[in-house]
C-alpha cells in the first residue's frame, strides 16, 4: 500500500524528515506515536502530497509520488484524512460536507451522493445531525462527521492525525470507537495518536518518532513490553 | 393607554437614564429643532414653487422652480427630449431586476439569462442616442454597475493571483494593485481619454464612455482585490487541506470551499468599495463626460438661472444617497443574514 524509501523533507534548511523507510500493507493498522516537532504530522501529510518530499521515492498504492498533478490528484482521492481541527467547511451543511467531492471530484449524482451520505452518518451514528451546520454540532459529533465525509470517496488508505487531541475528554470515546469499528472492518490506518489504549487494541504496528527519524517500529505487545531503543522506554515512561 | 405607557418608559431609558444623559438629550433635541426649523422654513414656507428666477431671487426661501425648470436636464444631461421614455424605461428594467435579484435564493441559471436579456434591451433602449448624447443618473447608473460588476470578479482573480505559486502571476497582481492604488482615479481617466487613443491604430475610435468605463473597471478591480485579499487571508489554512485531501483540484477548492467562506467574511467593506465607486464615477465629469455631476454643474450655468446651487446640489446629493444608502442597507442585510445561517 506504501513504500517509503529513504525519505528526507526540509523547511527551509530545517530538516524534519531523516531518511525515512517505511512501508505498509494493504489492511494494516499502524499507530505513530512521538514527542511533539518529531515530525510525525509531516510524514502523514507527505502520504497525500499536503507536503511534499524533497529525496527519496514515496509510493501510495502502486503510484509514485511525484511532481506529476495526476498522480498527485489520484492519489489524494485513495487516500482519506481527518485533522485535528476537524476542518469541516463552516459554511455547508454536515450533508453537504458530505457530498461536496463526491458530486464535483467524482461526478456522481445528487441522489447517489446523498444516499451514500446519509448511509456513512447512520454508520458513525449522528445522521440525525444532517441539516445542521457543523458549528452547531459538539466537537465529537464535529470529527465523526469529518471521518463519515473522508469515507464518501471511498479511500483505500485512511490518515489520522491526532484526530481526539482537541477533543473534550469525554467525547473522546465516541470518535475512538467509530475509528475502532472502522479498523474491524479492514480498513488499511495510519494513526498519528498517543491514546496507547487504543493503540494497544488496534495497531498491528506501533512506531515511535523523534527528531524527524523512526526511532522504533514494532508491534504492541514488543513495544510495550520490551522496547527496543532506550527512547522509547523514556517517552513511554512519561505518558503511561 | 399602555402604548403611551411604553412609550414614555422608551424615552426615559433611551433619553433620561441619568442627568449626564438628560442633559445631553436636552441640547441635541435644541440642536435639532433649529435645524429643522430653518430647513422647514427654506424649503417649504418661504420657498418659491412656480416663480421665475427674480421672484426666487426675492424669497429667502428654497429656489425649487429652479429643480422644477432643470431637473429633467439633471437626471438625463443632453438626451433627445422626445424619446426620453428610452432611458426611462431602461433605468425601469434594470432597477426593477436589480431588486429581484436582491435575494441570493433567486440567483440561477434562468436569472443569468434573463439580466443578459434585460441588459441587452437596457443598451438598445439607450442607443436611441448615440452615446455622447447619454448623461445624468443613467451614465452614472451604467458607470457604477457596470463597473462594480466587472471589477468585483477581476478583483478575485486579482487576490488569488496574489497569492499564486507562480512568481510571474504573482509579481504581475501585485505590481497592478499597487500601481493602480498609487495613483488618483483622475489620472487613470485622463490617460484613458487622453493618451490612449495615441496608441490605437489610426482611424479606429473607441467611443469615450467605453474608455471611461475600462478606466473605472481597472480602477475599481485594484481596490476589490485588496478587499478579497482580506477575506481569503481569513480563511483557515486547514479549510484547503482538508478540500485537497478530498481530491478537489485548486479552481473547485476556491470556488466551492475558500471563496464562499473569504467573500462572506469581507461584505461590508466590498460594499463600502462599491459605495465609494459609485460616488467616483462623478470624477468622469472632467473628461466632459455628462454624469449626474456635471449636469447639475452645467444647469447651474444657465445665465437665466444664475446663483442656485444649494438647490442643485442638494438634488443632486439626495438621488446619489438614495442610492449609497441601499448599498448601506443591503450590506447589513446580507451580514445579518449569515451571522443566523452560521449560528
Ligand atoms: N510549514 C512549516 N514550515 C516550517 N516548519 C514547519 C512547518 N510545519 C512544521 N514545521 C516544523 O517541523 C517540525 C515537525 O512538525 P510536525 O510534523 O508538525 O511535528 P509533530 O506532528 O510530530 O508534532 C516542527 O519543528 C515544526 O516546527
Ligand atoms: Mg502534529
Amino acid at each position: 500500500m506504501i513504500k517509503m524509501q529513504n525519505v528526507s523533507k526540509w523547511f527551509d534548511d530545517f530538516q524534519v524528515l531523516k531518511n525515512i523507510n517505511f512501508s505498509v500493507n494493504s489492511g494494516e493498522k499502524i499507530v505513530i506515536c512521538g514527542p511533539s516537532g518529531s515530525g510525525k504530522s509531516t510524514l502523514i501529510r507527505c502520504l497525500n502530497a499536503l507536503e511534499e518530499h524533497q529525496q527519496g521515492s514515496l509510493e501510495v498504492d502502486g503510484l509514485l509520488l511525484t511532481n506529476n498533478l495526476k498522480n498527485q490528484q489520484k492519489i489524494k482521492q485513495t487516500v482519506g484524512m481527518v485533522f485535528q481541527q476537524f476542518n469541516l467547511f463552516p459554511h455547508l451543511t454536515v450533508l453537504e460536507n458530505l457530498t461536496l467531492s463526491p458530486l464535483v471530484v467524482k461526478k456522481n449524482s445528487k441522489v447517489e451522493a446523498e444516499t451514500k451520505a446519509i448511509e456513512l452518518l447512520e454508520r458513525v451514528k449522528i445522521a440525525d445531525q444532517a441539516s445542521k451546520y457543523p458549528a452547531q454540532l459538539s466537537g465529537g459529533q464535529q470529527q465523526r462527521v469529518a471521518i463519515a465525509r473522508s469515507l464518501c470517496m471511498n479511500p483505500k488508505l485512511m490518515l489520522f492525525d491526532e484526530p481526539t487531541s482537541a477533543l473534550d475528554p469525554e467525547m473522546v470515546k465516541e470518535v475512538l470507537d467509530v475509528m475502532i469499528t472502522l479498523a474491524a472492518e479492514g480498513m488499511t490506518m495510519i494513526c498519528v495518536t498517543h491514546e496507547m489504549n487504543f493503540a494497544k487494541e488496534v495497531a498491528d504496528r506501533i512506531i515511535f518518532m523523534d527528531e524527524g527519524k523512526i526511532i522504533e517500529d514494532s508491534s504492541p505487545d514488543i513495544f510495550f513490553t520490551n522496547p527496543k531503543e532506550e527512547r522509547t522506554k523514556e517517552f513511554l515512561s512519561q505518558i503511561l | 393607554m399602555k402604548q403611551s405607557l411604553a412609550f414614555a418608559k422608551w424615552v426615559k431609558k433611551s433619553f433620561l437614564k441619568n442627568s449626564k444623559q438628560t442633559f445631553l438629550s436636552i441640547i441635541l433635541l435644541c440642536l435639532i429643532s433649529i435645524v429643522l426649523e430653518k430647513l422647514l422654513y427654506w424649503l417649504f414656507l418661504n420657498s418659491v414653487w412656480l416663480g421665475d428666477a427674480n421672484a426666487c431671487r426675492e424669497a429667502s426661501g428654497a429656489c425649487l422652480s429652479f429643480i422644477r425648470e432643470k431637473f429633467v436636464f439633471i437626471l438625463f444631461g443632453l438626451y433627445p427630449r422626445e424619446i426620453l421614455w428610452r432611458p426611462i424605461l431602461a433605468m425601469i428594467l434594470f432597477l426593477t431586476l436589480l431588486f429581484y435579484s436582491l435575494k441570493f435564493e433567486r440567483w440561477n441559471k434562468s436569472l443569468v439569462v434573463v439580466w443578459l436579456f434585460n441588459m441587452g434591451t437596457c443598451t438598445w433602449l439607450m442607443y436611441g442616442a448615440p452615446s455622447d448624447k447619454w448623461g445624468g443618473l443613467p451614465l452614472t447608473l451604467i458607470l457604477s454597475s457596470v463597473g462594480i460588476f466587472i471589477s468585483y470578479p477581476l478583483g478575485i482573480l486579482l487576490a488569488l493571483g496574489r497569492r499564486s505559486s507562480l512568481p510571474i502571476i504573482r509579481v504581475f497582481c501585485v505590481c497592478y494593485i499597487e500601481l493602480i492604488r498609487g495613483v488618483p482615479l483622475i489620472s487613470v481617466l485622463f490617460m484613458a481619454s487622453v493618451l490612449f487613443p495615441l496608441f490605437l491604430p489610426e482611424g479606429m475610435i473607441i467611443p469615450k464612455l467605453l474608455r471611461a468605463q475600462v478606466a473605472i473597471i481597472l480602477f475599481a478591480a485594484a481596490y476589490m482585490a485588496e478587499v478579497v485579499r482580506g477575506g481569503l487571508a481569513a480563511v483557515e489554512k486547514g479549510q484547503i487541506e482538508a478540500a485537497q485531501s478530498l481530491g478537489l483540484n485548486y479552481y473547485q477548492s476556491m470556488r466551492f470551499i475558500v471563496l464562499p467562506q473569504a467573500l462572506k467574511y469581507v461584505i461590508a467593506p466590498t460594499i463600502n468599495t462599491a459605495i465609494g465607486m459609485f460616488k467616483d464615477t462623478s470624477l468622469v465629469a472632467i473628461i466632459a463626460l455628462f454624469d449626474l455631476s456635471l449636469t447639475t454643474k452645467t444647469a447651474l450655468k444657465d445665465p437665466d438661472w444664475l446663483g442656485f446651487s444649494v438647490e442643485a446640489y442638494l438634488f443632486a446629493s439626495i438621488i446619489y444617497f438614495i442610492f449609497c444608502f441601499s448599498m448601506g442597507r443591503y450590506s447589513l442585510a446580507l451580514e445579518k443574514k449569515f451571522v443566523e445561517n452560521k449560528a
